[in-house]
Formats: C-alpha cells, structure tokens, sequence
C-alpha cells in the first residue's frame, strides 16, 4: 500500500502539513471542512450511526410486527421502503437493523483493539522468539479468509451475534497487533525511551506513558476505517443465514427475506441493500478523507 | 533467488501448518463435540461414541492433530459423512468452478482497471480521473453480496438478459453466459482498487529519475509510458491480487450462493447447513490453502520482477 500513501501525500488540493494529538482536532476539522468528499461521508455517517441510536423514537412502526396492510407492497406514504413478504414494515426492520450491525461493530471492534493491543505490546517489547512466535500465530490466523472462518465457527458454535462479533474479532487482531507491534518497536530504541530507562522506570510505566498513547490515537482512526468491513461481515453472515437470528432484524437478514422472494417483489432487496452502501460509502468517504489529513502511514506495514 | 523461494516456500507450509492446528485447537476449545454437532440434539450416547470413534475423537489431541496431517500429506481428508465419499474427490470437485470464477474475475478488473488507472496518472487531476476516483472509492466500498444481488434483480429479473442460476452446461458459451454476472459481481470493486493503486504507482514511476531522462532525451510521451513506466507500474497489482485472494474467495462465496452457482463456496454453505462437518474442514484447509499459495506465487513473481524484494524475507 506503500504506493497509496505516497499518492495521498503528493495529491494536490489538502495541505502537506500534518496533524498531531488531540489538541490539533480544531485544525483538523478545520482541514476536513474544506474537503466535501469527506464531508459527504461524516453526513452519511452521521445520518446512519444517529438513525441507530435514536432507532426506538424513529421507527413508524414495530419492527418485527406483522401488518394488516399490503405484503410486499411498493413504497408508499404509509410504508416508504414498502413492506416485506410478512408485511412487515421495510424502514422499521432497516433503521431497527442498524442497531444490531453498530452494536456488533462496536463490541467486535473494541475486543479487537484490546486483544490487538495487548498482543502487540507484548511482540514488539518482549523477546525475540516470542515476536517471531506471535508473528506466525498472525499470519496463520490471517491466512482464513474472513468468511470461511465465519462459516466454520457457524458450524462449531452455532449462528447467533455472538459468533459473529467472535469471528470479526479474532481475524481483526492481527491486523491491529502487527500495527502496534512496529509501532512498539520502532520506539523501542528512541532515545527519550532509553532515558527514562536510564532514569529507572519499568517497563510497564514506559509502555503505559509513552508507548501507547502515540500508538492509540493512530490506531482508533484505522479502526473507525474498518468499520464498514465489520458491518459487511455481519451482513453477509447474515445473508446466509448464519448470523443473527430472525426474528432480529438486521441488514442482511432483509436481504436474505429479499432474496428468497426476489421474483416476487424487487423491494425487500433494494431496502436491505442501501443501508449498508450508504454506511460503507459514508465511513469509506470519511476514513479516505481523515487519513489524508492526520496521514498515520500505518498501512504499510500490513 | 533460490534460497529466497526455499525460504519463502517454507514460510508457507509454517503457515498452513499454524492456520490448521489453530482451527483444530479451536475446535476443541469450543464446547459441545463435533459428534454431537453432526449427530444433531436426539443422538443416543451409543451412536455418539460410535462415530467419536470412527472420526477419532477420543484420541488425544496430539495423536489426532499428527493423524490429520499425515492424512493430508497424502491427500486423505476423511470422508462425508450423509454419503461416505472421500471428501477430497468432492471438494475437488467444487474447486474448478470456484477458480474458474475468480479467474474471470480479476481477469476482467484488471483488463478495465489497469488501463483506467494508467489513463488517470497521464491526465491527472482532470474530470475524467476525478470521476475514476471517487468511482473507484465507491464500488471499493460496496460489497460484494449486495453488487451481487443488485445484478441479479437488474440483469436476471428485470431485463431477463442474462441466465441468473447455476453453471450452465450445454457447451462453453452456455458456461460463458453463465460467467458473466457471478464474475461483474465479484470482479467490479476490483476494477476500482486496480485503477487506484496503478495510478498512484504510476504517478511515482512517473516522478523517477529515469523517466526525467527519458523525457530529457526528447522520447516521444507514449513510449515512455508504455515502455518505461508501465511495466514497473503494474508491479504492485501482483501483490494486491495475491494478498486479495481472500476477499476474491470470499466475493465468490456469495455469488455461488446468489446464483446457485456450483463452487466451494455453495459446498461450504451447504454443509454447514447440514452439519457436514468433514467436508466443512476440506473447504477451510483447500480454501486456505490456495489463499497461501496465492500470496506465495505473488511473492515469488515479486522477487523475480523486483530485485529489491528479494531482500525482504
């Protein structure tokens, strides 16, 4: 990805300079404004994450409740994304959806991050055969495709949101672990850390103090950038049947009701597909656009 | 060069190695037993310790974990457990039409994407690549499933143009026709990340010293480009292939599934469905297995194009 980064640095139209630390955030909203890609995504982000939270005071209708009007009507005033093969109301069991694929990205993610950040201290700052065992644990942990490791786990520990945020997250840790790993060992030898080695503190006060706070603000962006992975894994789990459960409504559980009935009627599976391009495209969008202005040079090192 | 393939080769089995003895080692740290998991919740203690016994179960772990691997070495990996075929004649079996779409498919991107993004580092910063760009952003974005979906309601459903389910088998443009959805659905963010990552490599490549000499030398702009700056641009799309197979094995998962496409990706599906848990294990080991041997083949290329590369492992 070297390539890319250097692309982003050269691309005219944002400023070469770099942000740092969180006393820079004005500057950098300052920087984002200007871009109206990476707004256009913080107003999709925005519009989705806000639409999940307040989903109980949104939604026109119960979720799950089965209506008397028309079964897989066209949008209309009363139902806007129209009705499913139940009659069930589309933009209820969307908005309501939303909710379970944020809640399964905030929990899969935050376990991540901490496995990720763990492991990562632990193979940069420990010794060298445990970074060499560590780093083989990854790759063979890297080397399942997502999916096909989702469907295994499927079949040990049965489908359910759980599985899926276990699955998200266990092949999310490499990925965070190899970050902070180099990270971790590229300060490993900076001077200031070898003087306060000299100064007399642990390791431990100099992986809390010094270590991970330059490697967390960085690592939070990649994660927020990751996000639409997340939601497309657990929507595709879903899709297959493998994921949540009905009747829990969720994005691709829409899409497999969808699929089933696609001969029938086209709007289940044009409702249940949206949601899940606006939230990519409105995170990819923001995330191109954040990287460009903090520009954390982290992807390389995958 | 031939220590670094030695070396490379040998990274590749440690991986296999690790990959499967995590997935054995999750296996058993997960509660509950595959018996029963196949057996389903009515299975009698009886039957259960039968079948612990054929798949060798009640031998410990390190015994079975040696046994898999030795089976594996010679192609053994046991056998399906509704019609007691060997599971590598039927994962075999599967695995061709599986290639066969991700071949098509990123043979397709790249034929659009690579001249896209070669088109937008030429004329930079003009509608046209700005256009490209956040295109290429956006179909990045969407997965595969929904690109999937969306074909089918599109192309199968609404304009009847293009058959919408399974292989196809009467000849080989029958099998053609049936391609070409499954393939536009897998191959077309692909045609995106192509464009960009080609662009920004030649965009670099441009920027050499040995380009400003080319130029300096007064050769015509088109014969630097397609002589010079091309055949070093189109490098890194080796790597990102390689490294891409998962999601292209996973892009294909779901169009298997969406057009009852045979493939690995409907056996997986369907045997998790069914509990099937042998064959289940025969598409995780194939499946990851050719993701490692993609990224290695690329690799390997790398080494033999780029010199510097060689110098890495």
């Amino acid at each position: 990805m070297s390539a890319a980064d250097t692309d982003v640095q050269k691309s005219p139209g944002h400023d070469a300079e770099s942000v740092r630390g969180a006393g820079a955030l004005l500057q950098a909203w300052r920087l984002l404004r200007r871009d109206q890609l990476g707004m256009f995504g913080l107003v999709l982000v925005v519009l989705m994450v806000g639409s999940a939270i307040f989903a109980d005071l949104i939604v026109p209708y119960e979720p799950s409740q089965i209506l008397v009007g028309p079964r897989m009507g066209p949008p209309s005033w009363e139902h806007w994304l129209g009705t499913d093969h139940l009659g069930r109301d589309l933009l209820s069991r969307v908005v309501k959806g939303g909710q379970v694929a944020f809640m399964v990205a905030l929990a899969s993610l935050g376990a991540a991050l901490t496995f990720g950040i763990l492991l990562g201290l632990l193979a940069g700052f420990g010794p060298q055969w445990l970074d060499n065992v560590f780093l083989l644990l990854f790759d063979g942990v890297r080397a399942f495709p997502v999916i096909i490791f989702g469907l295994a786990t499927v079949t040990l520990m049965g489908p359910s949101l759980w599985t899926v945020v276990f699955v998200v997250a266990v092949t999310s840790i490499p990925i965070y672990a190899r970050i902070v790993r180099t990270q971790t060992q590229a300060l490993k030898n900076n001077e200031f850390i070898v003087a306060e080695r000299a100064m007399g503190a642990g390791t431990g006060r100099i992986l809390g103090v010094h270590v991970l706070p330059n490697v967390v603000g960085p690592l939070l962006i990649l994660a927020s950038m990751d996000v639409p992975l997340v939601i497309t894994t657990e929507a595709g789990l879903s899709f297959l049947g493998m994921g949540v459960r009905p009747p829990t409504p969720s994005w691709g559980t829409l899409l497999n009701d969808g699929y089933n009935y696609i001969r029938n009627s086209p709007w289940p599976v044009i409702a249940g597909g949206i949601p899940i391009v606006i939230t990519t495209l409105g995170f990819t969008f923001l995330g191109e656009a954040l990287r460009d202005i903090f520009d954390p040079k982290l992807r390389k090192d995958l | 060069m031939w220590l670094y393939f030695v070396r490379r080769l040998f990274l590749a089995v440690a991986i296999i190695v690790v990959a499967v003895t995590l997935l054995y080692v999750m296996i058993h740290a997960v509660p509950g037993d595959p018996a029963s998991v196949i057996l389903g919740p009515r299975a009698t203690p009886e039957l259960r310790a039968e079948l612990r016994t054929k798949m060798g179960l009640d031998e410990p772990f390190v015994v079975q974990i040696v046994t898999f691997f030795g089976d594996l070495a010679v192609g053994d990996m046991g056998t399906d457990v509704f019609t007691n075929r060997q599971v590598s004649t039927v994962v075999f079996e599967q695995v061709g039409f599986t290639v066969a779409l991700i071949a098509a498919s990123i043979g397709w991107s790249a034929l659009i994407g690579i001249p896209l993004g070669c088109y937008s580092a030429i004329r930079r910063n003009t509608l046209i690549d700005k256009i490209t760009g956040v295109l290429s952003v956006g179909t990045i974005a969407i997965p595969s499933f929904v690109m999937a979906l969306y074909a089918l309601l599109i192309f199968a459903v609404w304009l009847k143009a293009l058959p919408a389910i399974g292989a196809g088998d009467e000849g080989f443009w029958d099998q053609v026709t049936h391609l070409i959805l499954p393939a536009f659905a897998v191959g077309v963010s692909w045609v995106g990340y192509l464009a960009r990552v080609v662009r920004a490599s030649m965009l670099e490549v441009l920027g050499e010293n040995h380009v400003r000499m080319a130029r300096a030398f007064g050769l015509p702009e088109r014969r630097i480009v397609f002589r010079y700056a091309l055949p070093i641009a189109v490098l890194p799309t080796i790597t990102l292939i390689g490294v891409g197979m998962a999601y292209l094995l996973s892009g294909a998962v779901f169009a298997e599934v969406v057009f009852s496409r045979p493939g690995i990706g409907a056996l997986i599906v369907d045997a998790v469905d069914s509990r099937n848990y042998p064959i289940v294990m025969g598409c995780v080991v194939v499946t990851t297995g050719l993701f490692v041997i993609s990224t290695t083949l690329a690799d390997m290329a790398n080494a033999l194009l780029d010199p510097r590369a060689r110098e890495s492992l």
